[in-house]
């Protein structure tokens, strides 16, 4: 075993791409994904089995003025990118809770590497269930009206709230002492979108809800989302969208970096 | 930077959480190539000095130096100086042995090609190529801890701080970590451990620093700490429940490493008849408490109850009957 310990002492080279650490940490956080079976089927299986719940048993019931699988498949999407989401606070505050954040800190390895490649992770395990998602949703009726460009601004806008999103689990990983209590968060997020037009429009809840419904993020992303795939004129709710998106990456990227400071110590 | 000072040195380290003291002013010198243990019971402040050295952590007050580098105004250069082991393992259970290694050795900055090929050396060499291709939560608990140590060296540095290495671990893997760590030190790498064996720290360090309530309470050689508190040790067993309170009682602070259950008790002594005789008549007048007596050679436990009024090995059950 000797001659590989017994070399000399070499100095960590100097100067270190943060891009190249953000990269392997980001492999490192996918291949741990793919490999958490448990995980995987749950973030892949939930929300299909969400949405067969919603168009098969609760659509009969709801008026929407639309196929209500059609209506309703924007809304699942939601759900299921807040849920997947939600994950990255149980990864985060597990590499904290264990050994791997204080060796990764004691080479001196960027903090926005570490968390960005959960990050990232969480972008990529959020691509394979949306697309899980839309395929099954097209199974059994879903009809959008959108032409290539208008999918794509709806994978961006979509795209841009699973990093908003993202970021606010990740600050929430840093600052809970640990991955159970990380957990319940999933719970928190993935709630937030029953309180939206994500399910039934807003117009039928009560009235003390309307004002929170209507103004919440995941209102503006699931209409901005649906009138893209339907064709419909998307109004100010793109802007809000995109709004409430930046400025929840902003908060929450800066919160996740300070609180990783502060729990440094 | 000259290499005639020491590589790690510690003055007044001062640290509190919420209020709690846990360092109370450590001084701490570490030459090149050296093992210094720092040994003591839970909560004796061992992590938390590792943690400062380590720059993961920072002193309330004091300073402290790796190889000429201040832990705080130069972490970076400290940084590429150390490895940490804490102790938790830091590999992850769901990659492989292999993975693990070279995402380290990326992470250390070498380019794919080179990350690879040291993964596959420290594999090798920490006997670990076999299990390479398996994700480690298939492995045994010393060979998770050797992969961790073995991630610790990916870059090669000058100071290896290791946490606990051997807790939790097997008396075929703690051996196997013992000669990992000879072998470090004998090329020249200097080691910081800590640990809560005593066997351990007489086993591997140069030099040992028993903690106790967040200071330094002895610092030396095994056999200088030995030395210090006389080189024998007079075990005695008693008759009766009544004849152990007796005396304990006349032995006051002598006593050392009481059962109240087994009714024996230990004393420090030199050895001599004329100690041994003169110490029986003194606690024993009616010459009825006594049963037997043996007198053997001082061990580190020896050492640390009369640094600590702890017993060493028992910590956690010293824990349990405090509450």
């Amino acid at each position: 075993m000797s001659d590989a310990a017994r070399l000399p002492a070499v100095l960590r080279p100097a100067p270190r791409s943060r891009l190249v650490e953000g990269r392997v940490l980001a492999v490192r956080c996918i291949r741990l994904t793919r490999r958490d079976a448990d995980a995987a089927v749950m973030a892949l299986a939930l929300p299909v089995m969400l949405m067969l719940l919603f168009v098969y048993l609760f659509g009969g019931a709801i008026s929407t003025g639309t196929e209500y699988v059609t209506y309703v498949v924007p809304g699942v999407l939601l759900l299921c990118v807040g849920f997947g989401a939600a994950s990255t606070a149980v990864s985060v505050s597990r590499d904290l809770a264990g050994g791997i954040a204080d060796r990764f800190r004691s080479m001196d390895v960027s903090p926005v590497a570490l968390l960005g490649g959960q990050v990232v992770a969480s972008v990529a395990r959020n691509a394979v269930s949306t697309a899980l998602v839309v395929v099954v949703a097209l199974l059994i009726g879903f009809r959008p009206h959108a032409d290539a460009l208008h999918w794509l601004a709806a994978v961006a806008v979509l795209g841009l709230f699973v990093v908003a999103l993202s970021w606010l689990s990740t600050a929430f990983g840093v600052l809970t002492r640990s991955p159970e209590a990380a957990g319940g968060f999933s719970f928190f997020l993935s709630f937030l979108s029953y309180p939206s037009s994500a399910f039934v429009p807003v117009a039928t809840m009560p009235g003390w809800l309307g004002p929170f419904a209507r103004n919440q993020p995941v209102t503006h992303v699931v209409e901005t989302v649906r009138a893209l795939l339907l064709d419909r004129p998307v109004g100010t709710h793109a802007a809000w969208a995109l709004g409430w998106s930046v400025a929840l990456i902003v908060v929450f990227a800066a919160a996740s970096g300070v609180l990783y400071g502060r729990r440094a110590r | 930077m000259t290499y005639t000072e020491p590589v790690v040195e510690a003055h007044g380290l001062v640290k509190a959480f919420g209020g709690t003291p846990v360092l109370d002013g450590v001084d701490l010198r570490v030459e090149r190539g050296a093992v210094l243990a720092l040994l003591g019971p839970n909560g004796a402040g061992k992590t938390t000095t590792v943690r400062i050295l380590a720059t993961l952590s920072r002193a309330d007050a004091g300073t402290a130096r790796i190889a000429g580098f201040d832990v705080v105004d130069a972490r970076r250069e400290v940084r590429r100086r150390i490895s940490l082991t804490g102790q938790f393992a830091a590999v992850d259970d769901g990659q492989t042995g292999r993975e693990n290694l070279v995402m380290t050795a990326r992470l250390w900055g070498m380019a794919p090609r080179a990350a690879r090929r040291r993964a596959d050396e420290l594999l090798e060499a920490f006997d670990l190529a076999d299990a390479a291709g398996r994700r480690v939560a298939t492995w045994s608990g010393g060979m998770r801890r050797r992969l961790d140590v073995a991630a610790g060296l990916v870059g090669r540095p000058e100071v290896i701080f290791l946490d606990e290495p051997t807790t939790g671990l097997d008396l075929r893997s703690r051996r196997r970590t013992w000669d990992l760590v000879a072998d470090l030190a004998g090329g020249g790498t200097t080691v910081v451990l800590t640990t809560q064996y005593l066997e351990e720290a007489d086993r591997l360090a140069g030099r040992i620093a028993v903690l106790d309530g967040g200071r330094i309470v002895a610092e030396g050689s095994a056999a200088e700490l030995k030395g210090r508190i006389g080189e024998q040790r007079l075990d005695l067993s008693l008759t009766t429940p009544a004849a152990f309170d007796a005396v304990v009682a006349r032995l006051g602070p002598r006593a050392a490493g009481g059962d109240r259950v087994r009714l024996t008790v230990g004393v420090p002594t030199d050895g001599s008849a004329l100690h041994v005789r003169a110490l029986l008549d003194e606690i024993d007048p009616a010459r009825d408490a006594v049963a037997t007596f043996a007198v053997h050679a001082a061990t580190l436990d020896d050492v640390f109850l009369a640094l600590t009024g702890r017993a060493a090995s028992e910590p956690m059950l010293k824990e349990t009957a405090d509450v």
